[in-house]
């Protein structure tokens, strides 16, 4: 077919992986440094809009004095989308990410979260292993998306199955009983991601999707986009806000994906993440 | 409803003493703004899980909690000549399994974020303690208030270690007063849509 197959070596990968980490962990990408700056300026409840100003305060302080944004630097979350036509060498792709999260962990004096084991629970002292995300694409490029998740959020996410014949009011109530719960634990203001269709894992995969999406990006499908914003304003109507101590500010964005599933099935993965939604995206 | 707070607030401005005072703590409401300054303790999931097995075995904890105040808190690592990295607040729910002993043991004050469990509302109230919530996500803010830090018991846990803080005016609200009010159910209400 003519494709060229495009050389990469995996220790590039580390280098990037190894940057993003310590990057995502004391700057908000652009959206979310927006959509907080935002919050502060509309928050009505005095107490919120003193919180909020001191989410603001610590953004500063993050970035000027070099200190992780959240001291929940979270467990590293990386989808790589690689290309059909990249040849990679040098090594096992994974092993280069996981090195990646080990260097960015140790040298940008991150946190670290992260136990070998879900019950023996023995912290493995560099934050790894990453919980990584491969898809193959068309193309010859690798897009990296480093998400480092706190787990105070991750603890309020759902996944529940509904019946087709709950539809879209099933749903509405699954993401509000979803936040409700949250309230203050998952740290509002918060970012609430949601997965609709598939299978259970490809759903909660969706909804870890639509966590990473842009904060002021919509769905492309027109109900869906609606629904998002809907839901924005039943959430923020519910009175959590800033801190869980009462406010008009409890979500930033309600991103929404979805997929086909089965004729038998309905189901809603909801993915909350707190304000300090980390994302960030290279391409190499 | 407490009184609102916000640029206008330093009348309602309270500034507290850790280790903490039986009857100051009895004065204190849910809804108000303090500044804690003096010395606290960190401790989180695996040293309550550590404290509550050496209370099992009937031995003594490693630190003394009569009229103390613990951070439910496990920071970054500390730069180099800082005293301490990253030290905001963690969920305090996962530790309502742990904090009615600790509690009847005499400690006064926790420090965290997110709800308690009725239990714990009740020991803080049959001990006339108080929890206070710290703002979570505001971990580089919060450290600016850490003037020291020393690992005092279980140091292998790393970050979960219990460390002895030396704070100066952190910010903190109480949410959960001596006499049960719960500031997470009250506050709420008056932006209900």
């Amino acid at each position: 077919m003519g494709e060229q197959i495009r050389t990469v070596d995996v220790a590039e990968v580390t280098r990037h992986i190894r940057e993003m980490c310590i990057e995502a962990n004391h700057f908000l990408s652009p959206d979310m440094e927006s959509a907080m700056r935002r919050a502060a300026e509309t928050e009505r409840a005095p107490l919120g809009r003193q919180i909020l100003a001191q989410l603001q305060d610590n953004l500063k302080i993050a970035g000027e004095d070099r200190i992780p944004i959240c001291q929940d630097t979270g467990m590293a979350v990386i989808f790589l989308e690689v290309g059909q036509d990249v040849h990679l060498t040098g090594g096992v792709l994974e092993d280069a990410v996981n090195e990646g999260v080990r260097q960015g962990y140790t040298e940008g004096y991150l946190r670290k979260s992260v136990v070998g084991d879900p019950l023996l629970r023995e912290n493995t002292k560099d934050n790894t292993p990453a919980v990584i995300h491969y898809e193959i694409v068309p193309g010859d490029r690798i897009m990296i998306t480093v998400a480092p998740k706190g787990f105070g959020s991750e603890n309020m996410s759902r996944i529940f199955m509904l019946k087709p014949a709950d539809g879209i009011e099933g749903v509405k109530n699954a993401i509000l009983t979803a936040v409700q719960d949250a309230g203050p634990n998952a740290c509002p203001p918060m970012v609430v991601g949601v997965g609709i269709g598939g299978t259970f894992e490809k759903c909660a995969l969706l909804a870890k999707k639509a966590l990473v999406r842009p904060a002021d990006s919509h769905s492309p499908i027109p109900y869906v986009r609606e629904l998002e914003e809907e839901m924005l304003a039943k959430i923020n109507g519910t009175g959590i806000g800033p801190g869980g101590l009462g406010g008009t500010t409890t979500a930033l964005a309600v991103n929404i994906n979805t997929y086909p599933t089965h004729i038998a099935g309905l189901p809603v993965a909801v993915n909350i993440c707190c304000h300090v939604n980390r994302h960030i995206v290279r391409t190499i | 409803m407490p009184a609102p707070l916000g640029e206008d607030d330093s009348e309602m401005d309270r500034h507290i003493h850790a280790p903490l005072d039986a009857e100051e703590v009895r004065g204190l409401h849910a809804g108000d703004y303090v500044y804690v300054t003096g010395t606290i303790y960190t401790a989180r999931d695996a040293a309550h899980k550590r404290m509550q097995e050496a209370l099992d075995r009937g031995e003594a904890l490693p630190i003394a909690v009569k009229n103390n105040v613990i951070y439910y808190m496990g920071p970054s690592p500390a730069r180099e000549g800082r005293p301490i990295g990253s030290a905001g607040p963690t969920t305090a729910s996962r530790m309502d399994k742990y904090t009615p002993a600790l509690l009847d043991l005499g400690l006064l004050g926790m420090i965290g974020k997110g709800k308690r469990s009725a239990a714990v509302k009740d020991a803080i109230v049959r001990n006339g303690a108080v929890y206070f919530a710290a703002v979570g996500g505001a971990g580089a803010l919060l450290s600016k208030a850490v003037k020291a830090s020393e690992v005092v018991a279980y140091d292998d846990l790393g970050t979960e270690a219990i460390r002895r803080l030396e704070v100066e005016n952190f910010p903190a609200i109480v949410v959960i007063d001596a006499a049960g009010n719960d500031l997470y159910e009250t506050a709420i209400e008056e932006y209900r849509m």
